[in-house]
């Protein structure tokens, strides 16, 4: 594809959003009511160029994302370890599947409420939204990965007198990993808006990007606000990628097609 | 070699398979099963292979030396050609230089040299079918189990591949038993060839084949070879 074509559109759609934004803002809103939505030179003047501004956005960032990591982190390893029991019998699957559908119908903003009460309003408690909502997409699409193995292969372990181990490791784990590529994608778009809704509700020590959020919204400080709400769309926007980039590096060598992901979308 | 005595397969949901299987073959024999499809070739195999039990009857093998080539190639995706050749050594435990050397030799047998680090996405049936049997002979099988294992390719690759299948043959000294559902697939590549009777299977021909190994495709002309193909068509319509 020549470079005009790569990076001409894209560019000229985003010249159009910016231009519509200046026109709502100018044209549409009253100067009094600017407020609502400030130019977008207003927001890069007060929340990038004053350094200390942009340190208290940053830091607020950095500790979200940290949350949102740890939460995913805990949730792969909580997540795998089910999807592997379920797939070595039926009946741990039987005993451990319902509860995790549960877990994932429950509305999680009903929960929330409830992890306060237990394990107080500080990081510990964010940090578990993060698990609860990063956890089924990970059971979910590790357990139907380590399901597809062809049945040629099964046989071909078998014939060879491969034990339960050997099957996992060299069948089993290595076939499912297009499949957790997908979860942890997934998962970790989750995670973030989880870091992001547990600071509403779990305030005590260092505020994440979401306390900011609130916070400004309370000072009608909206070029920070507004800063705060793009800066987290984009880690999530990055974790999104990053986690297909590394699924594709780590699959596609050998991984002809893209699996269909399970799972809700992170909405 | 192998030896099945009076052998009844029936499934646990009452589908009667094989009924009566007879037949012995030595070492240095290959035998080619020639069988309509769903006639219990497969059964057969996989009670030769002891992957399942007989209901009745009783199946002798005189070696624990078996390779078994699926109609599948069955090569795992994420491995490169090395990788699946060398995967049976590997689940036998032996040691690394061990499995590469093996898997190396099996390559270059079956002509794939030059292609030990492609993914078998980059390969075509005919040489997903060569590393499938690569990775059978690193184990150094007496007993080779093939089933239809040319059934899925076209028919050039086919006759390429049954002749250098009759090559190995000669070059490693194994027994074989092939299943396959063509008549001069068969007669190319067996020194015998036993024919099986519709569900429930049973043996109702036994044909030797007076050609020398390794054949050459010359003989799919000979008349001796129409012939024989001719009686053992006959025989299985019968
Ligand atoms: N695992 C199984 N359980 C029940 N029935 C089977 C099983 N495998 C094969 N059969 C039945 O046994 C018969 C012979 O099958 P198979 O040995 O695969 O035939 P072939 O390989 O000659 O086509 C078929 O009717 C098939 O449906
Ligand atoms: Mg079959």
């Amino acid at each position: 594809m020549p470079r005009r074509l790569k990076w001409g559109p894209p560019l000229v759609v985003f010249a159009v959003v910016i231009a519509m934004w200046y026109a709502v803002t100018y044209l549409l809103l009253a100067p009094d009511r600017r407020f609502l939505l400030p130019p977008p030179h207003a927001i890069v003047r007060v929340a990038v160029l004053d350094r200390a501004n942009l340190g208290e956005l940053l830091n607020a960032l950095l500790l979200s994302a940290t949350v949102a990591a740890i939460g995913l982190g805990i949730a792969v390893g909580i997540g795998m370890a089910a999807a592997i029991a379920m797939s070595q019998a039926r009946w741990i699957e039987r005993s451990i599947y319902p509860y995790l559908v549960v877990l994932q119908t429950i509305p999680v903003l009903a929960l929330v409420p409830l992890f306060g009460f237990w394990f107080g309003f500080g990081l510990t408690s964010r940090v578990l939204v993060c698990v609860l909502v990063a956890l089924f997409p990970i059971v979910a699409n590790t357990l139907f990965g380590l399901r597809s193995v062809a049945a040629v292969h099964h046989e071909l372990f078998t014939f060879h007198r491969a034990g339960r181990w050997t099957r996992l490791v060299k069948l089993q784990l290595p076939a499912a990993l297009p499949a957790i590529f997908t979860g942890l994608r997934i998962s970790a778009g989750l995670s973030v808006i989880g870091a992001i809704v547990g600071d509403f509700f779990f305030k005590q020590g260092e505020p994440g990007i979401g306390i900011l959020i609130d916070v400004y919204r309370q000072r009608l400080q909206s070029e920070q606000l507004f800063a705060a709400v793009i800066l987290s769309s984009l880690l999530g926007v990055f974790v999104f990628w990053f986690f297909g980039f590394a699924g594709h590096r780590a699959t596609a060598a050998w991984h002809e097609s893209a699996l269909e992901p399970v799972g809700r979308d992170p909405t | 070699m192998l030896e099945f005595s009076d052998v009844s397969k029936r499934f646990p949901e009452g589908t009667l398979a094989l009924a009566g299987v007879d037949f012995a073959m030595a070492p240095g024999e290959f035998v080619c099963i020639v069988g309509p499809s769903g006639a219990g070739k497969t059964t057969l195999l996989h009670v030769a292979a002891g992957l399942q039990r007989p209901t009745e009857g009783t199946v002798r093998l005189r070696t624990d030396k078996i390779g078994y080539v699926f109609q599948d190639p069955a090569l795992l995706p994420w491995r490169t050609v090395r990788g699946n050749v060398a995967l049976l050594a590997e689940l036998r435990g032996l040691p690394k230089r061990e499995r590469l050397r093996r898997a190396a030799d099996a390559i270059e047998l079956v002509g794939l040299a030059g292609f030990a680090h492609h993914r078998p996405r980059t390969l075509s049936g005919g040489m997903r079918m060569r590393v499938s049997l690569a990775r059978s002979l690193t184990l150094d099988p007496e007993l080779f189990l093939l089933d239809e294992p040319f059934g899925a390719l076209d028919e050039i690759t086919r006759q390429r591949l049954g002749g250098e299948l009759s090559r190995l043959f000669v070059a490693r000294r194994f027994a074989a038993v092939l299943v396959t559902h063509s008549v001069t697939e068969a007669v190319f590549l067996g020194s015998r060839v036993l024919v099986m009777s519709e569900r429930p299977g049973r043996i109702i021909g036994d044909f030797p084949v007076p050609f020398d190994h390794p054949r050459s495709p010359d003989v799919l002309f000979d008349p001796e070879f129409t012939g024989l193909a001719r009686e053992i068509a006959a025989c299985l319509a019968a």
